[in-house]
Protein backbone atom coordinates (compact mmCIF):
# COMPACT_ATOMS: atom_id res chain seq x y z
CA UNK A 1 0.00 0.00 0.00
CA UNK A 2 1.50 3.29 -1.07
CA UNK A 3 1.10 6.54 0.82
CA UNK A 4 -1.85 8.75 0.09
CA UNK A 5 -1.55 12.34 -1.05
CA UNK A 6 -3.90 15.16 -0.11
CA UNK A 7 -5.40 16.89 -3.13
CA UNK A 8 -7.50 20.04 -3.32
CA UNK A 9 -9.36 20.31 -6.59
CA UNK A 10 -12.08 22.80 -7.43
CA UNK A 11 -14.78 20.82 -9.20
CA UNK A 12 -17.50 22.84 -10.92
CA UNK A 13 -16.69 25.83 -8.75
CA UNK A 14 -16.87 23.88 -5.48
CA UNK A 15 -13.70 23.19 -3.52
CA UNK A 16 -13.16 19.46 -2.98
CA UNK A 17 -10.43 17.74 -1.05
CA UNK A 18 -9.44 14.14 -0.34
CA UNK A 19 -6.53 11.90 0.57
CA UNK A 20 -6.01 9.82 -2.54
CA UNK A 21 -3.67 7.16 -3.81
CA UNK A 22 -1.36 8.74 -6.40
CA UNK A 23 -2.59 6.20 -8.96
CA UNK A 24 -6.19 7.41 -8.73
CA UNK A 25 -7.31 8.68 -12.12
CA UNK A 26 -9.06 12.04 -12.38
CA UNK A 27 -12.05 10.28 -14.00
CA UNK A 28 -12.44 8.13 -10.88
CA UNK A 29 -11.93 11.14 -8.64
CA UNK A 30 -14.89 12.99 -10.13
CA UNK A 31 -17.11 9.91 -10.40
CA UNK A 32 -16.28 8.05 -7.20
CA UNK A 33 -14.77 10.55 -4.77
CA UNK A 34 -16.83 13.62 -5.68
CA UNK A 35 -19.70 11.39 -6.78
CA UNK A 36 -20.85 13.11 -9.97
CA UNK A 37 -21.43 10.75 -12.84
CA UNK A 38 -21.85 12.67 -16.10
CA UNK A 39 -18.22 11.97 -17.01
CA UNK A 40 -18.24 8.56 -18.68
CA UNK A 41 -15.38 6.13 -19.00
CA UNK A 42 -15.48 4.39 -22.36
CA UNK A 43 -12.24 3.00 -23.72
CA UNK A 44 -10.03 3.83 -20.72
CA UNK A 45 -7.15 4.15 -23.23
CA UNK A 46 -7.19 7.85 -24.25
CA UNK A 47 -8.97 7.06 -27.50
CA UNK A 48 -12.71 7.73 -27.23
CA UNK A 49 -12.92 11.07 -25.40
CA UNK A 50 -15.99 10.07 -23.36
CA UNK A 51 -14.12 11.05 -20.20
CA UNK A 52 -13.27 14.56 -21.43
CA UNK A 53 -13.41 17.27 -18.76
CA UNK A 54 -11.95 20.76 -18.62
CA UNK A 55 -8.80 21.26 -16.56
CA UNK A 56 -8.29 24.98 -16.03
CA UNK A 57 -10.57 25.49 -19.02
CA UNK A 58 -8.79 23.12 -21.43
CA UNK A 59 -10.16 19.77 -22.57
CA UNK A 60 -8.31 16.73 -21.22
CA UNK A 61 -9.10 13.03 -21.15
CA UNK A 62 -9.59 12.34 -17.46
CA UNK A 63 -8.76 8.63 -17.86
CA UNK A 64 -5.20 9.72 -18.62
CA UNK A 65 -4.70 12.33 -15.92
CA UNK A 66 -3.96 11.47 -12.30
CA UNK A 67 -6.02 13.21 -9.64
CA UNK A 68 -2.73 14.33 -8.07
CA UNK A 69 -1.83 16.09 -11.33
CA UNK A 70 -5.00 18.18 -11.01
CA UNK A 71 -4.17 19.29 -7.46
CA UNK A 72 -4.81 23.03 -6.95
CA UNK A 73 -6.53 23.23 -10.34
CA UNK A 74 -10.09 23.68 -11.57
CA UNK A 75 -12.03 20.86 -13.13
CA UNK A 76 -15.29 21.39 -15.00
CA UNK A 77 -17.58 18.53 -15.92
CA UNK A 78 -20.87 18.52 -17.83
CA UNK A 79 -22.70 19.07 -14.52
CA UNK A 80 -20.82 22.31 -14.05
CA UNK A 81 -21.88 23.85 -17.34
CA UNK A 82 -25.56 24.47 -16.79
CA UNK A 83 -26.41 27.63 -14.90
CA UNK A 84 -29.33 25.81 -13.21
CA UNK A 85 -30.84 22.31 -13.31
CA UNK A 86 -33.58 23.35 -15.74
CA UNK A 87 -31.47 25.56 -17.97
CA UNK A 88 -29.15 24.03 -20.55
CA UNK A 89 -25.73 25.45 -21.41
CA UNK A 90 -25.79 26.83 -25.00
CA UNK A 91 -23.60 23.99 -26.25
CA UNK A 92 -25.80 21.35 -24.63
CA UNK A 93 -28.88 23.13 -25.97
CA UNK A 94 -27.40 23.08 -29.48
CA UNK A 95 -26.75 19.33 -29.22
CA UNK A 96 -30.41 18.81 -28.32
CA UNK A 97 -31.66 21.19 -30.97
CA UNK A 98 -29.58 19.61 -33.76
CA UNK A 99 -30.10 15.99 -32.60
CA UNK A 100 -26.38 15.72 -31.88
CA UNK A 101 -26.90 12.63 -29.74
CA UNK A 102 -28.65 9.30 -29.76
CA UNK A 103 -27.64 7.03 -26.87
CA UNK A 104 -25.85 9.94 -25.21
CA UNK A 105 -22.80 8.06 -23.96
CA UNK A 106 -20.33 10.20 -25.88
CA UNK A 107 -22.26 13.41 -25.25
CA UNK A 108 -20.68 14.75 -22.05
CA UNK A 109 -17.23 14.32 -23.59
CA UNK A 110 -18.35 15.81 -26.90
CA UNK A 111 -19.88 18.81 -25.15
CA UNK A 112 -16.79 19.43 -22.99
CA UNK A 113 -14.50 19.12 -26.03
CA UNK A 114 -16.76 21.60 -27.83
CA UNK A 115 -16.67 24.10 -24.97
CA UNK A 116 -12.86 23.93 -25.05
CA UNK A 117 -12.77 24.28 -28.83
CA UNK A 118 -15.06 27.33 -28.85
CA UNK A 119 -12.98 28.97 -26.11
CA UNK A 120 -9.89 28.63 -28.30
CA UNK A 121 -11.61 29.28 -31.60
CA UNK A 122 -15.04 30.97 -31.31
CA UNK A 123 -15.75 30.73 -35.04
CA UNK A 124 -14.50 27.38 -36.31
CA UNK A 125 -15.10 26.26 -39.86
CA UNK A 126 -16.80 22.91 -40.40
CA UNK A 127 -13.42 21.40 -41.16
CA UNK A 128 -11.93 22.81 -37.96
CA UNK A 129 -14.83 21.36 -35.99
CA UNK A 130 -14.23 17.92 -37.46
CA UNK A 131 -10.48 18.14 -36.85
CA UNK A 132 -10.91 19.31 -33.29
CA UNK A 133 -13.37 16.60 -32.34
CA UNK A 134 -10.96 13.99 -33.60
CA UNK A 135 -10.36 12.79 -30.05
CA UNK A 136 -14.05 12.04 -29.45
CA UNK A 137 -15.80 8.98 -30.85
CA UNK A 138 -19.51 8.52 -31.35
CA UNK A 139 -20.92 5.13 -32.22
CA UNK A 140 -24.42 6.38 -32.99
CA UNK A 141 -24.81 9.64 -34.83
CA UNK A 142 -22.41 9.45 -37.73
CA UNK A 143 -21.10 12.84 -36.56
CA UNK A 144 -22.98 15.07 -39.00
CA UNK A 145 -25.47 16.29 -36.42
CA UNK A 146 -22.70 16.75 -33.88
CA UNK A 147 -20.81 18.99 -36.29
CA UNK A 148 -24.03 20.87 -37.00
CA UNK A 149 -24.60 21.29 -33.26
CA UNK A 150 -21.11 22.69 -32.71
CA UNK A 151 -21.53 25.18 -35.56
CA UNK A 152 -24.94 26.18 -34.18
CA UNK A 153 -23.47 26.63 -30.71
CA UNK A 154 -20.70 28.82 -32.14
CA UNK A 155 -23.30 30.92 -33.90
CA UNK A 156 -25.45 31.18 -30.77
CA UNK A 157 -22.50 32.20 -28.64
CA UNK A 158 -21.54 35.00 -31.02
CA UNK A 159 -18.15 36.05 -29.74
CA UNK A 160 -15.44 38.14 -31.32
CA UNK A 161 -13.99 37.03 -34.59
CA UNK B 1 -7.09 -0.11 -15.95
CA UNK B 2 -5.27 1.05 -12.87
CA UNK B 3 -1.51 1.42 -12.51
CA UNK B 4 0.45 -0.49 -9.89
CA UNK B 5 0.70 1.66 -6.75
CA UNK B 6 3.58 4.11 -6.55
CA UNK B 7 4.91 6.93 -4.42
CA UNK B 8 4.44 10.42 -5.82
CA UNK B 9 6.61 13.52 -5.54
CA UNK B 10 6.03 16.95 -6.99
CA UNK B 11 9.29 18.84 -6.53
CA UNK B 12 9.02 22.62 -6.81
CA UNK B 13 12.13 23.15 -8.92
CA UNK B 14 14.25 21.43 -11.55
CA UNK B 15 17.10 21.15 -9.04
CA UNK B 16 14.83 19.39 -6.54
CA UNK B 17 13.64 17.03 -9.28
CA UNK B 18 17.25 16.26 -10.23
CA UNK B 19 18.14 15.53 -6.60
CA UNK B 20 15.24 13.07 -6.36
CA UNK B 21 16.25 11.40 -9.63
CA UNK B 22 19.83 11.07 -8.44
CA UNK B 23 18.69 9.58 -5.14
CA UNK B 24 16.23 7.04 -6.55
CA UNK B 25 17.94 6.09 -9.82
CA UNK B 26 16.09 3.65 -12.01
CA UNK B 27 13.31 3.10 -9.44
CA UNK B 28 12.05 6.57 -10.28
CA UNK B 29 10.43 7.92 -13.42
CA UNK B 30 9.69 11.46 -14.48
CA UNK B 31 6.09 12.41 -15.29
CA UNK B 32 5.58 15.38 -17.61
CA UNK B 33 2.29 15.38 -19.56
CA UNK B 34 1.78 11.70 -18.83
CA UNK B 35 0.39 10.96 -22.29
CA UNK B 36 2.94 8.30 -23.06
CA UNK B 37 3.82 7.25 -19.53
CA UNK B 38 0.36 6.86 -17.98
CA UNK B 39 -1.01 4.59 -20.75
CA UNK B 40 2.05 2.37 -20.28
CA UNK B 41 1.60 2.36 -16.49
CA UNK B 42 -2.11 1.60 -16.83
CA UNK B 43 -1.21 -1.41 -18.97
CA UNK B 44 1.28 -2.32 -16.21
CA UNK B 45 4.10 -2.41 -18.73
CA UNK B 46 5.83 0.02 -16.38
CA UNK B 47 5.61 -0.03 -12.60
CA UNK B 48 7.93 2.62 -11.17
CA UNK B 49 8.29 2.90 -7.40
CA UNK B 50 8.44 6.68 -7.49
CA UNK B 51 6.84 9.08 -9.93
CA UNK B 52 8.44 12.53 -10.01
CA UNK B 53 5.92 15.01 -11.43
CA UNK B 54 7.57 17.89 -13.31
CA UNK B 55 4.38 18.81 -15.15
CA UNK B 56 3.73 21.99 -13.17
CA UNK B 57 7.27 23.40 -13.22
CA UNK B 58 6.88 26.86 -14.78
CA UNK B 59 10.66 27.13 -15.19
CA UNK B 60 10.42 24.44 -17.91
CA UNK B 61 7.67 26.20 -19.85
CA UNK B 62 8.79 28.90 -22.28
CA UNK B 63 9.36 29.63 -25.96
CA UNK B 64 11.83 32.44 -26.59
CA UNK B 65 14.26 33.70 -29.18
CA UNK B 66 17.93 33.51 -28.16
CA UNK B 67 20.28 34.76 -30.85
CA UNK B 68 19.90 32.64 -33.96
CA UNK B 69 17.96 29.95 -32.10
CA UNK B 70 14.64 29.45 -30.37
CA UNK B 71 14.92 28.02 -26.87
CA UNK B 72 11.93 25.96 -25.76
CA UNK B 73 11.45 24.66 -22.22
CA UNK B 74 11.06 20.87 -22.09
CA UNK B 75 7.76 21.21 -20.25
CA UNK B 76 6.14 23.27 -22.99
CA UNK B 77 2.90 21.65 -24.08
CA UNK B 78 2.10 20.72 -27.68
CA UNK B 79 -0.82 23.16 -27.61
CA UNK B 80 1.49 26.02 -26.59
CA UNK B 81 3.81 25.21 -29.50
CA UNK B 82 0.99 25.07 -32.03
CA UNK B 83 -0.38 28.46 -30.86
CA UNK B 84 3.01 30.15 -30.30
CA UNK B 85 3.45 33.47 -32.09
CA UNK B 86 7.21 33.13 -31.74
CA UNK B 87 7.15 29.82 -33.60
CA UNK B 88 4.66 31.10 -36.17
CA UNK B 89 7.14 33.82 -37.11
CA UNK B 90 10.46 32.08 -36.49
CA UNK B 91 9.95 28.35 -36.94
CA UNK B 92 6.53 27.54 -38.40
CA UNK B 93 7.53 23.95 -39.15
CA UNK B 94 7.64 23.10 -35.45
CA UNK B 95 4.25 24.68 -34.79
CA UNK B 96 2.73 22.68 -37.64
CA UNK B 97 4.30 19.46 -36.40
CA UNK B 98 2.92 20.11 -32.89
CA UNK B 99 -0.51 20.74 -34.42
CA UNK B 100 -0.41 17.35 -36.09
CA UNK B 101 -0.03 15.44 -32.80
CA UNK B 102 -3.01 13.32 -31.70
CA UNK B 103 -6.06 15.40 -30.82
CA UNK B 104 -6.65 18.60 -28.82
CA UNK B 105 -6.95 16.75 -25.50
CA UNK B 106 -3.57 15.08 -26.09
CA UNK B 107 -2.02 18.38 -27.15
CA UNK B 108 -3.28 20.09 -24.00
CA UNK B 109 -1.24 17.64 -21.90
CA UNK B 110 1.75 16.31 -23.84
CA UNK B 111 5.08 18.13 -23.67
CA UNK B 112 7.95 18.63 -26.09
CA UNK B 113 10.51 17.21 -23.64
CA UNK B 114 8.33 14.17 -22.92
CA UNK B 115 7.87 13.48 -26.60
CA UNK B 116 11.60 13.73 -27.34
CA UNK B 117 12.60 11.68 -24.30
CA UNK B 118 10.05 8.96 -25.00
CA UNK B 119 11.67 8.38 -28.42
CA UNK B 120 8.75 6.65 -30.05
CA UNK B 121 9.69 6.18 -33.71
CA UNK B 122 6.10 6.95 -34.70
CA UNK B 123 6.00 10.30 -32.93
CA UNK B 124 5.93 13.66 -34.61
CA UNK B 125 8.01 16.12 -32.61
CA UNK B 126 11.26 14.14 -32.71
CA UNK B 127 10.96 14.01 -36.50
CA UNK B 128 10.39 17.75 -36.61
CA UNK B 129 13.32 18.57 -34.34
CA UNK B 130 15.52 16.13 -36.30
CA UNK B 131 14.60 17.81 -39.57
CA UNK B 132 15.46 21.17 -38.06
CA UNK B 133 18.80 19.94 -36.76
CA UNK B 134 17.94 21.04 -33.22
CA UNK B 135 19.76 20.53 -29.93
CA UNK B 136 18.61 18.75 -26.77
CA UNK B 137 19.78 20.28 -23.49
CA UNK B 138 20.23 17.72 -20.70
CA UNK B 139 20.85 18.52 -17.05
CA UNK B 140 21.92 16.36 -14.10
CA UNK B 141 23.59 17.10 -10.77
CA UNK B 142 26.85 16.69 -12.73
CA UNK B 143 26.03 19.67 -14.92
CA UNK B 144 24.48 20.51 -18.25
CA UNK B 145 25.30 19.22 -21.71
CA UNK B 146 24.02 20.02 -25.17
CA UNK B 147 23.48 17.11 -27.52
CA UNK B 148 22.70 17.61 -31.22
CA UNK B 149 19.41 15.81 -31.76
CA UNK B 150 21.08 13.79 -34.53
CA UNK B 151 23.18 12.20 -31.76
CA UNK B 152 20.39 12.02 -29.15
CA UNK B 153 18.68 8.89 -30.42
CA UNK B 154 20.42 5.53 -30.20
CA UNK B 155 17.45 3.55 -31.51
CA UNK B 156 13.78 2.90 -31.03
CA UNK B 157 12.68 4.16 -27.57
CA UNK B 158 16.29 4.79 -26.62
CA UNK B 159 18.42 7.87 -26.25
CA UNK B 160 21.79 8.90 -24.82
CA UNK B 161 20.01 10.43 -21.79
CA UNK B 162 21.38 9.01 -18.52
CA UNK B 163 18.87 7.92 -15.83
CA UNK B 164 19.77 10.93 -13.65
CA UNK B 165 19.37 13.43 -16.48
CA UNK B 166 16.40 15.58 -17.37
CA UNK B 167 15.69 17.08 -20.74
CA UNK B 168 15.41 20.74 -19.74
CA UNK B 169 15.39 22.52 -23.08
CA UNK B 170 15.15 22.00 -26.82
CA UNK B 171 16.80 24.46 -29.21
CA UNK B 172 15.87 24.84 -32.86
CA UNK B 173 17.19 27.25 -35.48
CA UNK B 174 15.24 30.35 -36.47
CA UNK B 175 14.19 29.36 -39.94
CA UNK B 176 12.03 32.40 -40.61
CA UNK B 177 10.37 32.18 -43.97
CA UNK B 178 12.47 29.34 -45.38
CA UNK B 179 10.39 26.72 -47.15
CA UNK B 180 9.39 23.56 -45.33
CA UNK B 181 7.01 20.65 -45.48
CA UNK B 182 5.85 17.97 -43.07
CA UNK B 183 4.15 14.74 -43.98
CA UNK B 184 2.73 11.95 -41.91
CA UNK B 185 2.26 8.38 -43.04
CA UNK B 186 -0.49 6.78 -41.02
CA UNK B 187 -0.56 3.18 -40.02
CA UNK B 188 -3.53 2.34 -37.91
CA UNK B 189 -2.88 -1.30 -37.18
CA UNK B 190 -2.18 -1.43 -33.49
CA UNK B 191 -3.73 1.49 -31.73
CA UNK B 192 -7.10 2.89 -30.82
CA UNK B 193 -9.24 4.20 -33.61
CA UNK B 194 -8.73 7.89 -33.00
CA UNK B 195 -5.06 7.81 -32.16
CA UNK B 196 -3.33 8.54 -35.42
CA UNK B 197 0.06 7.12 -34.64
CA UNK B 198 1.97 8.10 -37.71
CA UNK B 199 5.03 7.08 -39.51
CA UNK B 200 6.33 10.56 -39.67
CA UNK B 201 8.75 12.34 -41.87
CA UNK B 202 9.75 15.94 -41.89
CA UNK B 203 11.57 17.60 -44.66
CA UNK B 204 12.97 21.06 -44.59
CA UNK B 205 15.19 22.71 -47.06
CA UNK B 206 17.27 25.85 -47.22
CA UNK B 207 20.84 26.60 -48.02
CA UNK B 208 22.00 26.63 -44.41
CA UNK B 209 20.08 24.05 -42.41
CA UNK B 210 17.71 21.20 -42.51
CA UNK B 211 17.45 17.86 -44.25
CA UNK B 212 14.82 15.20 -44.61
CA UNK B 213 14.54 13.11 -41.48
CA UNK B 214 12.46 10.32 -40.07
CA UNK B 215 11.75 9.83 -36.36
CA UNK B 216 13.83 8.13 -33.65
CA UNK B 217 15.42 4.83 -34.52
CA UNK B 218 15.62 5.77 -38.17
CA UNK B 219 17.88 8.82 -38.12
CA UNK B 220 18.30 8.94 -41.89
CA UNK B 221 15.70 8.20 -44.50
CA UNK B 222 16.58 5.08 -46.46
CA UNK B 223 18.41 5.78 -49.66
CA UNK B 224 15.44 4.53 -51.62
CA UNK B 225 13.19 6.88 -49.73
CA UNK B 226 15.25 9.95 -50.48
CA UNK B 227 16.98 9.36 -53.76
CA UNK B 228 19.39 11.90 -55.06
CA UNK B 229 17.22 12.65 -58.04
CA UNK B 230 14.73 14.13 -55.60
CA UNK B 231 16.90 16.78 -54.12
CA UNK B 232 15.02 19.89 -53.00
CA UNK B 233 13.53 21.59 -55.99
CA UNK B 234 12.76 25.23 -56.44
CA UNK B 235 9.10 26.02 -56.07
CA UNK B 236 7.58 28.80 -58.17
CA UNK B 237 8.07 31.25 -55.33
CA UNK B 238 11.74 30.47 -55.09
CA UNK B 239 11.57 28.61 -51.78
CA UNK B 240 13.10 25.17 -52.00
CA UNK B 241 10.59 22.39 -51.58
CA UNK B 242 11.78 19.20 -49.96
CA UNK B 243 12.01 15.83 -51.57
CA UNK B 244 9.42 13.19 -50.99
CA UNK B 245 10.94 10.94 -48.43
CA UNK B 246 8.68 7.93 -48.29
CA UNK B 247 5.63 6.33 -49.76
CA UNK B 248 2.33 5.45 -48.18
CA UNK B 249 -0.97 7.00 -47.26
CA UNK B 250 -0.46 10.57 -46.20
CA UNK B 251 -2.87 11.71 -43.55
CA UNK B 252 -1.51 15.12 -42.81
CA UNK B 253 0.35 17.47 -45.03
CA UNK B 254 1.50 20.83 -43.86
CA UNK B 255 3.71 23.07 -45.91
CA UNK B 256 4.89 26.62 -46.01
CA UNK B 257 3.37 28.79 -48.71
CA UNK B 258 4.84 27.88 -52.08
CA UNK B 259 6.03 24.42 -51.07
CA UNK B 260 4.25 21.56 -52.73
CA UNK B 261 5.74 18.21 -51.85
CA UNK B 262 5.14 15.53 -54.38
CA UNK B 263 4.10 18.04 -56.96
CA UNK B 264 0.58 18.56 -55.64
C1 LIG C 1 -4.31 9.05 -27.77
C2 LIG C 1 -2.91 9.52 -27.99
C3 LIG C 1 -2.54 9.93 -29.26
C4 LIG C 1 -1.25 10.41 -29.48
N1 LIG C 1 -0.93 10.77 -30.75
C5 LIG C 1 0.33 11.21 -31.00
C6 LIG C 1 0.70 11.64 -32.30
O1 LIG C 1 -0.10 11.64 -33.24
N2 LIG C 1 1.99 12.06 -32.47
C7 LIG C 1 2.89 12.10 -31.44
O2 LIG C 1 4.01 12.49 -31.66
N3 LIG C 1 2.56 11.71 -30.20
C8 LIG C 1 1.31 11.27 -29.96
N4 LIG C 1 0.98 10.91 -28.68
C9 LIG C 1 2.01 10.98 -27.62
C10 LIG C 1 2.00 12.34 -26.98
O3 LIG C 1 2.53 13.31 -27.85
C11 LIG C 1 2.81 12.34 -25.67
O4 LIG C 1 2.35 13.42 -24.95
C12 LIG C 1 4.30 12.48 -25.79
O5 LIG C 1 4.84 11.46 -26.60
C13 LIG C 1 4.96 12.35 -24.43
O6 LIG C 1 4.95 13.58 -23.78
P1 LIG C 1 4.48 13.69 -22.27
O7 LIG C 1 4.81 15.04 -21.82
O8 LIG C 1 3.06 13.27 -22.19
O9 LIG C 1 5.45 12.65 -21.55
P2 LIG C 1 5.22 11.61 -20.38
O10 LIG C 1 4.21 10.61 -20.78
O11 LIG C 1 5.02 12.30 -19.11
O12 LIG C 1 6.66 10.92 -20.37
C14 LIG C 1 7.09 10.11 -21.43
C15 LIG C 1 8.49 9.56 -21.12
O13 LIG C 1 9.45 10.61 -21.18
C16 LIG C 1 10.08 10.80 -19.92
N5 LIG C 1 10.19 12.26 -19.73
C17 LIG C 1 9.18 13.16 -19.81
N6 LIG C 1 9.67 14.41 -19.69
C18 LIG C 1 11.00 14.30 -19.51
C19 LIG C 1 12.05 15.24 -19.33
N7 LIG C 1 11.84 16.56 -19.31
N8 LIG C 1 13.32 14.77 -19.17
C20 LIG C 1 13.55 13.44 -19.19
N9 LIG C 1 12.60 12.50 -19.37
C21 LIG C 1 11.34 12.92 -19.53
C22 LIG C 1 9.18 10.11 -18.92
O14 LIG C 1 9.91 9.68 -17.81
C23 LIG C 1 8.62 8.97 -19.73
O15 LIG C 1 9.52 7.93 -19.78
C24 LIG C 1 -0.31 10.44 -28.42
C25 LIG C 1 -0.68 10.06 -27.14
C26 LIG C 1 -1.97 9.61 -26.91
C27 LIG C 1 -2.35 9.20 -25.53
S1 LIG D 1 -12.34 6.77 -21.50
FE1 LIG D 1 -10.85 8.31 -21.60
S2 LIG D 1 -10.57 8.50 -23.70
FE2 LIG D 1 -11.94 6.82 -23.63
S1 LIG E 1 -24.70 9.23 -29.14
FE1 LIG E 1 -24.25 7.17 -28.76
S2 LIG E 1 -22.10 7.21 -28.79
FE2 LIG E 1 -22.58 9.18 -29.44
Amino acid sequence: MTSTVKVQITVNGQPTSADVEPRLLLAHYVRDVVGIKATNIGCDTTSCGACTVLLDGESVKSCTVLAVQADQQEVTTMEGLSPSPDELHPVAAAFRQEHGLQCGFCTPGMVMATVSLLAENPHPTEREVRENLEGNLCRCTGYHNIVRAVLAAAEAQGGDS
Amino acid sequence: MIPVGFEYARPDSVDAALALLAEHGEDAVVLAGGHSLLPVMKLRLAAPELVIDIGKLAELQYVRVEGEEIAIGAGTRHRTLEASEVLAAECPLLAAVAHSVGDPQVRHRGTLGGSLAHADPASDLPAGVLALGGTVVLRSPRGERRVPVTEFYTGVFSTVKEPDELVVEVRVPRTGTAGWAYEKFTRRASTGPSSRWPWSTAGSGSSTWGRPRCGPGRPRPRSRAAPRSRRPRRSPTGTPSPPRTSRGPRSTVATSPGCSPGGR
